[in-house]
């Protein structure tokens, strides 16, 4: 049985269906890389796995045990499964430190002493450690989407999900955040990503699982991914990408 | 068929200069409102300081000739925009269009400043003719001076209460419309009754006149003798009245603050594995807050001009000393006293409410 596992989850707002029954397997140390086009579920996916998004049929399983459904205690199953977004989603009231130490002091309860010493340490990790007292809105977007890693980063959950950190950022900035991404891989994070960083995700994944119309329709190593796609569809969102000249 | 085929845009071909000319009518009205001000504030300067006595002729005889100054400053733009139209027309018969239209849009200019500032001095002087009517008892039923300044003092003792319980209140609402706001939008299943009482109090406080509420709380809870609540005196009663209704206001400023934090402050605070409430109290709430404070203000500025009413319960504020007053010496310039100092309190914060809406704007257009 994998880490995390997804088994045909469905999901739907009203009558609109966005997944349509998503089976995907993420090991633990693994790092899995959600392709395929706007709209297909990448995000909603992701928001399901973290409780954001309530699911109307499959089950999520992580360490063998349920967290989908009736009655899941979410605020304990955010401390395992931690969430970085598009759109940084700081908080502007906060300095960068409050920022990153407020999940670790006001949920799992440490000395905000030792929360602000290992915040700092990690925001000293991605080259911010003097923003340490800045506010969000001083920040450019690279550094504004680091902090935001770093505090999901800080509450040690199991499985990180990011969802298209990148795709909000100015094209020069995108390599800063990227790089911390594939240092937190090496760290052994089990990570799960969207993404349309097509040469990231053929770098530094160990699996690709491509999404089409709310299915995941391709999971493979990302040689066979990209080399040998198996599927019209995937051939077809590849060749788009390569016209794009984003490949 | 291609895009350019597809859409073919309408064009104006009009020229964009044209020789037209309003300096004249600009120039013309300029004048006239100067001549009008001008003649007027002589008019006032020679009767209305004849009614007055001693060191009082003498500064409005002074006022009233300022004015009379002010009223030809006002002209000065007019002369100007006069040399301004010679020089268009000379610069028109040189060939020299460009800059004959400068001029031309220079001179009409001047004589629209001209009448700007002659227009204010005509109010000023229609008001103070006002005052002078009837043999100035005008004047002197509201601003009789000597009367002011013999009834400042025990006004301003007045005075002293409706800032206590203005303030005193304010303390109060801040702390009773957070728990009404947060009551009213508290989540889930269980919490719809809650929401429903919420709402209804906010519905009732918000369509009941203060004055209302005042009465009923000052005299209606000594009369049913509640323990505690009986014994509040004027003061107390006159809190707890405003207390409730502002609550009610302020509630629904706090709730446009807590709608206004975007949803995925919350999807953040939440990821991070933050209850409800910890997620209001640690991101929503002090964003919430910080946003609404013009409006917040606002609603606090209404609170101490309402303060004024706790006069029907007999609590002995401003306006109480001043209606004595009034009653007393038949003169109502003490009841202004009391104007004198709400406005003295209030335009200050006005302001201050101002430069914050102002500073929101900038950070809003920043970001």
């Amino acid at each position: 049985m994998a880490f995390l596992e997804l088994n045909d989850v469905q999901k739907s707002y009203g009558e609109h269906a966005v997944l349509r029954g998503i089976d995907l397997h993420v090991e633990e140390h693994e790092v899995v890389c959600l392709i395929g086009a706007s709209g297909c579920g990448k995000s909603t996916l992701l928001r399901t796995i973290n409780g954001l998004e309530e699911i109307q049929g499959g089950d999520i399983v992580l360490d063998g045990e349920c967290i989908s459904g009736e009655g899941v205690d979410l605020d304990r199953l955010r401390t395992r499964i931690g969430i970085v977004f598009q759109s940084f989603n700081l908080f502007p009231h906060m300095t960068v430190l409050e920022n990153v130490t407020l999940g670790p002091r006001r949920v799992l309860g440490v000395k905000p002493v030792e929360a602000d010493e290992y915040a700092r340490k990690l925001l000293d990790r991605v080259g911010l450690a003097h923003k340490a007292d800045a506010y969000p809105d001083q920040l450019s977007g690279g550094q504004q989407q680091r902090v935001a890693i770093v505090r999901a980063v800080a509450m040690n959950t199991d499985v990180l999900l990011l969802d298209e950190i990148t795709s909000a950022l100015d094209p020069e900035l995108v390599a800063e955040v990227l790089s911390i991404v594939k240092s937190l891989a090496a760290d052994g994070l089990t990570i799960l990503m969207a993404t349309h960083e097509m040469n990231f995700a053929r770098e530094v994944a160990d699996s690709i699982a491509f999404l089409h119309e709310g299915r995941v329709l391709e999971q493979g190593p990302p040689e066979q991914i990209f080399g040998e796609p198996q599927e019209a569809r995937t051939r077809e969102f590849l060749g788009q990408i390569i016209a794009a000249g984003r490949l | 068929m291609t895009l350019s085929s597809a859409t073919r845009p309408i064009r104006i071909r009009e020229r964009i200069t044209s020789d037209r000319d309003s300096s004249g009518t600009a120039l013309l009205v300029g004048a006239l409102c100067c001549l009008l001000a001008t003649a007027s504030a002589i008019l006032s300067a020679l009767t209305l300081p004849g009614a007055a006595e001693g060191i009082w002729r003498v500064t409005i005889g002074l006022a009233l000739w300022g004015l009379v100054g002010l009223a030809v400053l006002a002209g000065l733009p007019v002369l100007r925009g006069l040399a301004h139209r010679r020089a268009a027309s000379e610069a028109a018969s040189a060939g020299r269009s460009t800059q004959a239209r400068a001029f031309r849009f220079r001179a009409t200019q001047s004589g629209w400043i001209a009448a700007g500032y002659a227009l204010p001095l005509l109010v000023i002087v229609g008001f103070a003719q006002f005052l002078g009517a009837n043999n100035h008892a005008v004047q002197t039923t509201f601003f009789d001076v000597p009367f002011m300044l013999q009834s400042i003092g025990d006004v301003t003792v007045g005075f002293w209460q409706n800032v206590q319980i203005a303030v005193l209140a304010e303390i109060l609402v801040l702390i009773w419309a957070m728990v009404i706001a947060l009551a009213r939008i508290m989540p889930g299943r269980a919490g719809r009754p809650i929401r429903w009482l919420a709402t209804a109090y906010i519905d009732a406080f918000r369509a009941v006149p203060s004055i209302i509420v005042i009465y009923l709380v000052g005299f209606g809870l000594p009369l049913a003798g509640i323990p505690f609540f009986s014994e509040l005196g004027p003061l107390w009663s006159s809190v707890l009245a405003l207390t409730l209704t502002y609550g009610a206001y302020v509630a629904e400023v706090y709730r446009s603050g807590i709608d206004g934090v975007h949803w995925s402050q919350v999807a953040a605070a939440r990821s991070l594995g933050l209850s409800y409430g910890k997620t209001m109290r640690f991101v929503v709430v002090p964003q919430a807050v910080r946003r609404v404070m013009p409006p917040l203000l606002n609603d606090f500025i209404g609170l101490q001009k309402d303060t004024a009413l706790v006069t029907i319960i007999g609590t002995v504020d401003a306006f109480t000393q001043a209606k004595i007053l009034a009653n007393n010496y038949f003169n109502l310039s003490s009841v202004t006293v009391v104007a004198i100092l709400f406005i003295i309190i209030t335009i200050p914060q006005t302001r201050f409410v101002d430069r914050l809406i102002e500073r929101d704007n900038r950070a809003k257009t920043r970001g």
